[in-house]
């Protein structure tokens, strides 16, 4: 993509409660250039004074859906934050939302690609995750995934059930790691992404997939980490790393 | 300027006569840092004020609490524009940690665990203009905020108080420090709004 | 009971707040024609070699200031201000792109 990157104005089209502080944001881009899926875009905000505040979001739609001008942002609100309460309290349908995008050339999964992939999600750090398997599935892609999915409890879980339903069948297997709240009658007791669990769930290194893991800062170093423990080349892991809170705020 | 948001107003802020150009009031405590915050022990640290001579006038932890101290309050400006009204502090001042070295030097460049670095007029450090503080707000300053020591030059902006201080050097040389080299202003006067070169 | 260094609740330490190239896209995209983020890098201070957007990115600054995950030296520093942009690369002894 050549070219300088310019601010656009897009509008919000639609919202959807996804839990209970998260919500995505449809936004109609015109001229949207289309993008890969991991991506993100720079948000900007402007307070009738002048003050801005900028913060980045992936975009959570596959960059393959019917309307070219139309992404989704999945955005969870930080505590104390300044831009997220924004976005997933007060912003409605029909306010415009400055934006620049697509961004990133390197957390990205395209179609093309035919090895095995696992992805690694942290929290919120699911969203451009999600992108990539909204993607494979939009493509028809048979590249088999895997998905390791760490969430505090069943209702933090985003995108409810599409999750499941893409993996259903369709060369996607789903594990959940809940650090806090396991749903009733689960085998395994809540706890942290652990060595045991990536061994159990995870490609095994001599698939030689490729890793995205995505999430808190903390939770992706101590991620990578483990694929690494385990045997998987470093060079075929690919990270992205949220703020301290999940999100840039 | 962007298209405004409509309803986004930001952190709560406003505009007191008393604040320079272009700043607005808070009342958290931003955390600014370019870097991982070191951590440095008290057994381990040392202050050094090194002359353009070479020669050095050094403190440890104890040498350094036994000085004498000044508390004191003060505002503070940060350049990203949010200042902090009323802050207290405890610390030594330059002039007594300058009281018995010996310089013609006109320039001071200040050092920091961690490598950061920020350069300013001597003149600035002097007549009760600066210190060096170890206590804010009545507790022993954390490490996000400088600890265990940092400068405290509350005239000039903010970066110029540089945390984890660890040593000054006087030099007749004007030396950039680490935001002076990349286009933040080399003398940074909140009330002329001096952020960046040339303004 | 020590908590695991990446529980929820520790996520509010701001020690471990930096992100990493990824999120530099942005500011750089708007010097740059090409994305710098998957460009690879050599640390000019330990000789490390890794693409850019693995590399430690501390935003809560006066401006960008991206470290090697190795050494932690400054890669490269960008300040905007008063209609201009500063951009150091100092630390870098280059940078790769890959230009098909």
């Amino acid at each position: 993509m050549r070219g300088r990157l310019a601010w656009r104005v897009a509008t919000v089209t639609a919202l959807r409660e996804e839990t209970a502080t998260a919500r995505t944001l449809v936004l109609k881009v015109p001229g949207w250039p289309g993008h890969d899926a991991g991506q993100h875009v720079d948000v900007r905000l402007t307070a009738p004074d002048g003050y801005t505040a900028v913060r980045s979001y992936s975009i959570a739609s596959s960059g393959l859906a019917a309307d070219a001008e139309l992404i989704e942002l999945t955005v969870d609100r930080v505590p104390d934050g300044e831009v997220s309460p924004y976005l997933t309290q007060i912003i409605s349908v029909g306010d415009p939302l400055e934006l620049r995008g697509p961004l990133g050339g390197w957390f990205v999964w395209r179609p093309t690609q035919q090895e095995p992939v696992q992805l690694v999600a942290g929290g919120s750090g699911l969203v451009p995750l999600m992108a990539m398997l909204r993607a494979r599935a939009d493509a028809g892609s048979q590249a088999p995934f895997r998905l390791l999915y760490s969430v505090r409890r069943p209702e933090s879980i985003l995108y409810a059930g599409e999750v499941d339903r893409l993996g259903d069948g369709n060369g996607l297997a789903v594990t959940y790691a809940f650090t806090r709240v396991a749903p009733p009658g689960s085998a395994r007791p809540p706890g942290r992404l652990d060595a045991a669990l990536v061994a159990e769930s995870a490609w095994p290194v001599d698939t030689v997939p490729t890793c995205y893991v995505c999430g808190p800062t903390p939770f992706v170093e101590a991620a990578a980490d483990l694929l690494i423990d385990a045997g998987h080349d470093p060079a075929r892991i690919r990270t992205e790393r949220f703020g301290p809170t999940g999100g840039t705020s | 300027m962007g298209i405004v948001s409509p309803g986004f107003s930001g952190r709560p802020r406003s505009s007191r006569p008393e604040l320079p150009p272009g700043q607005y009031e808070t009342r958290d405590f931003p955390v600014l840092s370019a870097g991982p915050t070191p951590r440095v022990r008290p057994e381990d640290w040392r202050f050094t004020i090194t002359t353009e001579t070479g020669e050095r006038t050094a403190w440890d932890w104890s040498a350094f609490r036994a000085l004498p101290t000044q508390r004191f309050t003060v505002d503070l400006h940060c350049v990203t524009r949010w200042s902090k009204f009323g802050t207290s502090w405890e610390g030594v001042s330059l002039d007594t940690l300058l009281d018995d070295v010996e310089t013609a030097a006109d320039f001071a460049l200040a050092d920091c665990y961690g490598g950061y670095t920020t350069n300013l007029p001597l003149e600035d450090l002097l007549d009760g203009k600066a210190w060096v503080a170890f206590r804010y707000d009545g507790e022993d300053l954390h490490p996000e905020h400088g600890g265990p020591a940092r400068l405290l030059v509350p005239h000039l902006y903010l970066w110029k108080s540089a945390k984890w201080v660890r040593g000054i050097t006087l030099s007749h040389d004007d030396q950039p420090g680490f935001w002076e080299s990349v286009g933040y202003h080399n003398y940074g006067d909140p009330w002329r709004e001096q952020r960046y070169w040339d303004d | 009971m020590t908590e695991p260094p990446f529980a929820e609740e520790n996520l509010e330490r701001r020690e471990e707040s930096h992100l990493d190239g990824n999120a530099a896209a942005g500011e750089l995209r708007t010097l740059f024609a090409v994305d710098v983020t998957a460009a690879d890098g050599q640390c000019a201070g330990c000789g490390r070699r890794a693409v850019l957007a693995e590399a430690r990115l501390y935003t809560q600054a006066p401006g960008l200031v991206v470290r090697c995950a190795g050494c932690e030296s400054v890669l490269l520093r960008v300040v905007t201000g008063s209609g201009r942009t500063w951009l150091d690369l100092r630390g870098l002894t280059y940078l790769q792109f890959a230009t098909p």
